[in-house]
C-alpha cells in the first residue's frame, strides 16, 4: 500500500477541507471539519479499502496521517 | 456456538406503537445547521417519536396498546396465551417486573409465564429465541413484547445520543404449532469486553446514585452528560457493528446452509444509516431488499426490526409467505443474527399513544 494513494482516499471524507490539507504530517483531528461522523468514513474506508479494522483507540493513539497509515500497514 | 434452530412455532402477528409526540433532529441547536445537515446524511436521523419525560407514557404503555390490537386482530382468546417476555431496559419500576404488571393489564390468566429480560438492540432476537424456546414444548401461545423508552437516558447536551434514540414498542404473537411452523434459526453472541462502550454508569448497585451522579462533564465538543446518562462510544461501537455482524451472518449462513440470495428481506437493526449501509453491501443485498425506517423513528433498540415489519413490509406479511433475514447488535455487547419465515401473518398498522 502506498502512502500517497492512503492520503487521497483519506481526504475524500472530508467535503470541505482543501486537498492541500492532506499531508503525511497533518494532525487530522486538529481540522475544522473533523468530527465523529468522519471518523466513522474513515474506519468504513478503510474497513473496505484495506480490509483493516480500526478501533476507537488507533484514532485516539494516531495523531498525523502518517500515523494512521502506519497503524493500518501494520494491521494487514 | 450459540445456534438455535426453533421446532413446532408458529408467528401468528406483529404489531407495534410509537409516541405520538415527535423529535425534529432539524430544530435541535445543539450543533449547527451545516453539522446537522451532515448527521442527517450520515446517521439518517431527521426525527424520533418521543415520550414526555414525565412518566405518563412508559415502554409498558407502548407494547400493551400494541399487543391488545393484535390479540383483537387475531381473535386470540385471552386465556390461551401462557408466556409473555417482556425486552426492555426502561421499565415501570426498578421492581417487581414489567413483565407482572403487563399480565394483570392484558388481563392474562394467572397460569401465565411472565418475566422481563433486560437486554436493547439485540432484544427482538433474544427474544424470539427465549420465547420460542419455552413454546416450542408446550401446547401453548406467547406474547413477545420489546420496547425502549430510551430517550430518558439521552442528555439534551449530547450531540451523538440526543439525535439518535428513539422510542417505540412492539408485539409479537407466537404459537406451539406442529402443522404451521415456520423456520426459527438464530446465531446468538456476547462481548462483555465492550460494556463500556453503550452503559448508563450510575444508579445501578456498582455505583448507587450520589450527588455526583448528577454534574454533568464535557467528554469532547458537543458531548456532555451526566453518569445517569446512556454514555455512547460511536467509533467503537461502529467498528464492532461492521466487522461482527457480517461475521455472525456468515456463521448463520454456514451453519443452517442458507443461501442469502434467496432471502426476501433483510432486516437490519437501525443502528445507524452507515452501519446499516456497510452491513448491505457486506452481504450484497440490493437496497430494494433492505427496508430502512431510521430516517422517522431513529434507533428504536430491540423494537427497530418490528418496526420495520410493521412500518416497511405490512401488505406483504399479510399476503404472502416471506423469507426474512434479521440482525440485532448492540449494548451489551450483545448481537444475534436470524432467519425466519411467516406465512401470512396479522400486521395491524402502526399504532400512536
Amino acid at each position: 500500500m502506498e502512502l500517497q494513494e492512503f492520503i487521497e482516499k483519506f481526504a475524500a471524507q472530508f467535503d470541505e477541507t482543501d486537498a492541500s490539507a492532506f499531508t503525511p504530517e497533518t494532525e487530522f483531528k486538529a481540522l475544522d471539519e473533523w468530527s465523529s461522523l468522519t471518523a466513522l468514513s474513515i474506519i468504513s474506508m478503510v474497513d473496505e479499502e484495506y480490509e483493516v479494522l480500526l478501533k476507537g483507540n488507533d484514532i485516539v493513539n494516531a495523531e498525523t496521517i502518517d500515523d494512521l497509515y502506519q497503524i493500518v500497514k501494520s494491521k494487514r | 456456538m450459540a445456534y438455535v434452530d426453533i421446532k413446532n412455532v408458529k408467528i401468528a402477528g406483529v404489531a407495534a406503537c410509537v409516541p405520538s409526540n415527535v423529535s425534529e433532529n432539524k430544530e435541535t441547536n445543539i450543533i449547527s445547521k451545516n453539522e446537522i445537515n451532515k448527521y442527517i446524511e450520515t446517521v439518517g436521523v431527521e426525527r424520533k417519536h418521543w415520550v414526555k419525560h414525565d412518566g405518563s407514557i412508559c415502554t409498558s404503555d407502548l407494547c400493551v396498546k400494541a399487543a391488545e390490537k393484535l390479540l383483537i386482530d387475531l381473535a386470540w382468546a385471552k386465556d390461551d396465551i401462557n408466556v409473555l417476555v417482556f425486552v426492555c431496559q426502561t421499565p415501570d419500576y426498578k421492581m417487581p417486573a414489567t413483565a407482572c404488571l403487563i399480565q394483570e393489564r392484558l388481563a392474562l390468566p394467572t397460569t401465565c409465564i411472565a418475566f422481563d429480560v433486560n437486554l436493547g438492540c439485540s432484544g427482538f432476537v433474544y427474544g424470539l429465541s427465549i420465547i420460542s424456546g419455552l413454546l416450542s414444548s408446550t401446547n401453548i401461545k406467547g406474547l413477545l413484547l420489546v420496547g425502549n423508552t430510551q430517550s430518558y437516558y439521552a442528555s439534551p447536551e449530547d450531540k451523538s445520543y440526543y439525535l439518535l434514540a428513539g422510542d417505540a414498542g412492539c408485539a409479537i404473537a407466537l404459537e406451539y404449532n406442529t402443522v404451521k411452523q415456520d423456520v426459527i434459526q438464530l446465531n446468538l453472541k456476547t462481548m462483555g469486553a465492550g460494556k463500556d462502550f453503550l452503559i448508563v454508569p450510575d444508579g445501578g448497585f456498582r455505583n448507587p446514585v450520589s450527588m455526583e451522579s448528577f454534574k454533568m462533564k464535557e467528554y469532547e465538543k458537543g458531548i456532555k452528560r451526566s453518569n445517569l446518562h446512556l454514555h455512547m462510544n460511536g467509533i467503537e461501537v461502529f467498528s464492532f457493528a461492521i466487522s461482527s455482524v457480517p461475521k455472525a451472518f456468515e456463521e448463520l449462513f454456514e451453519y443452517f446452509s442458507i443461501d442469502p440470495s434467496k432471502s426476501d428481506y433483510l432486516l437490519i437493526h437501525q443502528a445507524n444509516k452507515l452501519i446499516c449501509e456497510k452491513i448491505r453491501k457486506k452481504l450484497k443485498f440490493e437496497v430494494e431488499r433492505t427496508p430502512t425506517n431510521i430516517k422517522d423513528f431513529g434507533n428504536t433498540s430491540g423494537t427497530s426490526i418490528p418496526l420495520l415489519m410493521v412500518t416497511n413490509l405490512k401488505k406483504e406479511l399479510e399476503t404472502k409467505p416471506l423469507n426474512l433475514l434479521c440482525a440485532g447488535f448492540g449494548i451489551g455487547l450483545s448481537w444475534g443474527t436470524a432467519r425466519i419465515t411467516t406465512d401470512k401473518i396479522v400486521v395491524p398498522e402502526l399504532l400512536f399513544l
